[in-house]
C-alpha cells in the first residue's frame, strides 16, 4: 500500500538531513509504527506519504502512485484517500463539530443532503453525535481526536495517517483512541501509519514497527520481535522505557539474562525447576507480565549466580524460553 | 444650561454627526475592501507561507510603511490632486473618503496579517492534508479562523478612522471634527467644542462596544 524506496529529506537551508535512505513497505491493512525520539524524522517522515513535505531523493509510492510525480488535482485526489489525525488535533474553532466532519466532504464538492447524512454517521461511528453543536474547545481531548478521526475518515481513505495522535492525551484517553483505530482497522479494512515516541502505543496496537534514530531505520519488523528481542540500541532504550526495567546489572553479581517465556512457556513453574537443577541462585531484577497484542508474554531479568549458569541457560532454552544476555556482571 | 449651549446650532451638529457617519461609513467599507485583500498577500507572501516570495513581501511591506509613515494631516493635503481625479472634489464627504481610504488601508493591513499569523498552522497544515486547494485553505479556513482577530483589528482601524474625520475637517471634509475647528476652536465657542468632542466619544465608545461584542459572538475558542 505503501512503499518507501530509499528515501532522503533534506530541508532548504537546514544542515542535517531530516531523513536518510529510508526503505520500507506496508502492507494493506497493515498497522504499522514508526517510533523514534523527537527529532529523528518521524513528523517527515510521515508528511511524505501525503505529499505535506516532498522527498529530496527516493520515491514514495502510495496506493499505486508515486506521490512526487502527481500534480496539484492528483495530490488532492490523494489526500482524499489518506487520512491523517494529528497530536494537537487541528480542528477548527470556528466551527461546530459536525462542521469540522463536513469540511473535507465540501472541499471535495460533495452536494450538502450528502455531506449532511456522512457526517451523521460518521459522528455516530465515533461515538459524538450528541456533541454535533459543539464547538471543539467545549470537548475534552479525547473527544477532540474522535472528532479528528471522524474528519479524517470523512472521504473514505484507505490510510489513515496518525501524527502523534496520542501523545497530548491521559493514559486511560489513549487507550481509548488506540482501541477506536485498532477497530477502524479491523472493521474498515483501513492501512494505519502511526508515529510516536511511546514503546505502548506501538506494542498495543501495531502489527509492524520501524525504529528511526537520527532519520534513518536502524530496525524494523514485527512487533513481537522488536520489542521481545530489540536488536538495536534505540529500541532497546524504548522498550526499556516502556517497562521501567532498569538496563544496569552492575549493583548484583553473576550474569544478567533476559528471559522470554512466550506461549505454553508463560505458565510453566520453570525458574525453581531450573535453579534447584543446576544449582544456580537468581535474583529478580526486573520483570512483566503483558499481552502484545493478543498474545500473553512474560520477561524477567534475572542475575545468576553460583552453580551452573551455563547448564541453566540451556536448560530455560531446552523449555522453549528464550534467553537474551544482557550483561556480564558482576567482576 | 441655555446659556452654556448658547453657540449652538443643532441642526448644524446633526449634519456633521450625518456627515462624520458617512465618511466612517463610506471610508470603513473601503478599507476592508482594499487593505483586507492587502493584509492576506502580506500574510501569504511571507516567510514559510503558501505564497512565500520575498521580492513581493518586501515591495508590498515597503509601499505600507511608506504610507503609514505619513502623518495624515500632510496625506490629506499631498492627496488633494488624486482626490480630484478620483471623485471630482476634494471638498465634503466625498473628498473626504479617499484620503481616509489611502491612510487607513495600509493599517489595517497590517493588523489584518498579525491576525492571520495568529492562526494555527497545524489547521492550516490538516486543510490541506484534507485535499484543499489554496484558494480554499484561505477562504475555508484561514480566515474563519482568524475571524476574531479580524473584527477586533476593524474596530481599531474603524476607531482610527473617526479621529482621521475630525483630522479632515482641517481641509474642509465636514463633519464633527469640521465643526470642532471652526466653531470650537477658530472662533472659541467652547461649548460647540464640547458637544462634539462628547459625540465623537459616544461614537468612538459605541464602536468598541459592537466591535467586543462580536469578537464574543464570532469566538469559539
Amino acid at each position: 500500500m505503501i512503499t518507501f524506496q530509499d528515501v532522503s529529506k533534506t530541508y532548504a537551508g537546514g544542515g542535517r538531513a531530516a531523513l536518510t535512505g529510508v526503505s520500507l513497505s506496508v502492507a494493506p491493512g497493515e498497522v504499522f509504527g514508526v517510533i523514534g525520539a523527537s527529532g529523528a524524522g518521524k513528523s517527515t517522515l510521515i508528511r511524505l506519504i501525503n505529499g505535506l513535505e516532498k522527498p529530496s531523493g527516493g520515491q514514495v509510492i502510495v496506493d499505486g502512485d508515486d506521490v512526487t510525480a502527481l500534480g496539484v488535482e492528483g495530490l488532492r485526489a490523494l489526500r482524499r484517500r489518506v487520512g491523517m489525525i494529528f497530536q494537537h488535533f487541528n480542528l477548527l474553532s470556528s466551527k461546530t463539530v459536525a462542521g469540522n466532519v463536513a469540511f473535507p466532504l465540501k472541499l471535495a464538492g460533495v452536494p450538502d443532503a450528502e455531506v449532511k447524512a456522512r457526517t451523521a454517521e460518521l459522528l455516530a461511528r465515533v461515538g459524538l453525535s450528541e456533541f454535533a453543536a459543539k464547538y471543539p474547545a467545549q470537548l475534552s481531548g479525547g473527544q477532540k481526536q474522535r472528532v479528528g478521526i471522524a474528519r479524517a475518515l470523512a472521504t473514505g481513505p484507505k490510510v489513515l495517517l496518525c501524527d502523534e495522535a496520542t501523545s497530548a492525551l491521559d493514559p486511560e484517553t489513549t487507550e481509548q483512541i488506540l482501541e477506536l483505530v485498532s477497530n477502524l482497522n479491523r472493521e474498515l479494512g483501513l492501512t494505519i501509519v502511526l508515529i510516536t515516541h511511546e514503546m505502548d502505543v506501538v506494542r498495543r496496537v501495531c502489527d509492524r514497527v520501524a525504529v528511526l534514530e537520527g532519520g534513518a531505520v536502524v530496525e524494523s519488523g514485527p512487533v513481537e520481535e522488536v520489542f521481545l528481542h530489540p536488536a538495536s540500541a534505540t529500541a532497546r532504550r524504548f522498550v526499556m522505557e516502556a517497562d521501567g526495567v532498569p538496563a544496569d546489572g552492575a549493583m548484583v553479581g553473576g550474569r544478567v539474562v533476559r528471559l522470554t517465556f512466550r506461549g505454553e512457556a508463560t505458565y510453566k513453574p520453570i525458574l525453581g525447576l531450573v535453579a534447584r537443577e543446576t544449582g544456580v541462585d537468581y535474583s529478580i531484577l526486573g520483570g512483566r507480565i503483558h499481552r502484545l497484542r493478543e498474545t500473553p508474554y512474560g520477561q524477567l531479568t534475572l542475575a545468576l549466580t553460583g552453580g551452573d549458569v551455563e547448564a541453566a541457560i540451556k536448560r530455560f532454552q531446552a523449555d522453549g524460553v528464550r534467553v537474551d544476555l544482557v550483561t556480564e556482571a558482576g567482576r | 444650561m441655555s446659556a452654556f449651549v448658547e453657540n449652538i446650532d443643532w441642526a448644524e451638529i446633526g449634519q456633521a454627526t450625518v456627515d462624520t457617519l458617512s465618511m466612517l461609513g463610506g471610508s470603513m467599507v473601503l478599507t476592508v475592501i482594499l487593505g483586507l485583500p492587502l493584509g492576506v498577500i502580506l500574510f501569504l507572501t511571507g516567510k514559510g507561507q503558501m505564497l512565500q516570495s520575498r521580492v513581493a513581501n518586501g515591495v508590498l511591506s515597503l509601499v505600507i510603511n511608506i504610507l503609514r509613515s505619513v502623518p495624515f494631516v500632510i496625506l490629506l493635503i499631498v492627496m488633494i490632486p488624486l482626490t480630484v481625479a478620483l471623485v471630482g472634489t476634494s471638498l465634503g464627504v466625498a473628498g473626504a473618503i479617499p484620503p481616509l481610504v489611502v491612510g487607513a488601508a495600509p493599517f489595517f493591513a497590517r493588523l489584518v496579517e498579525t491576525a492571520l499569523r495568529e492562526v494555527d498552522k497545524g489547521v492550516i497544515e490538516a486543510s490541506f492534508a484534507m485535499g484543499a486547494k489554496r484558494r480554499q485553505v484561505v477562504l475555508g479556513a484561514l480566515l474563519p479562523e482568524a475571524m476574531p482577530g479580524l473584527i477586533a483589528a476593524a474596530t481599531v482601524t474603524a476607531i482610527a478612522l473617526v479621529s482621521y474625520t475630525a483630522m479632515a475637517g482641517v481641509v474642509g471634509a465636514g463633519g464633527l471634527g469640521d465643526l470642532a475647528i471652526r466653531f470650537g476652536y477658530q472662533r472659541f465657542q467652547t461649548d460647540v467644542m464640547v458637544v462634539t468632542v462628547v459625540l465623537l466619544l459616544v461614537l468612538v465608545q459605541a464602536l468598541q462596544m459592537v466591535g467586543d461584542t462580536v469578537v464574543r459572538r464570532v469566538s469559539h475558542r
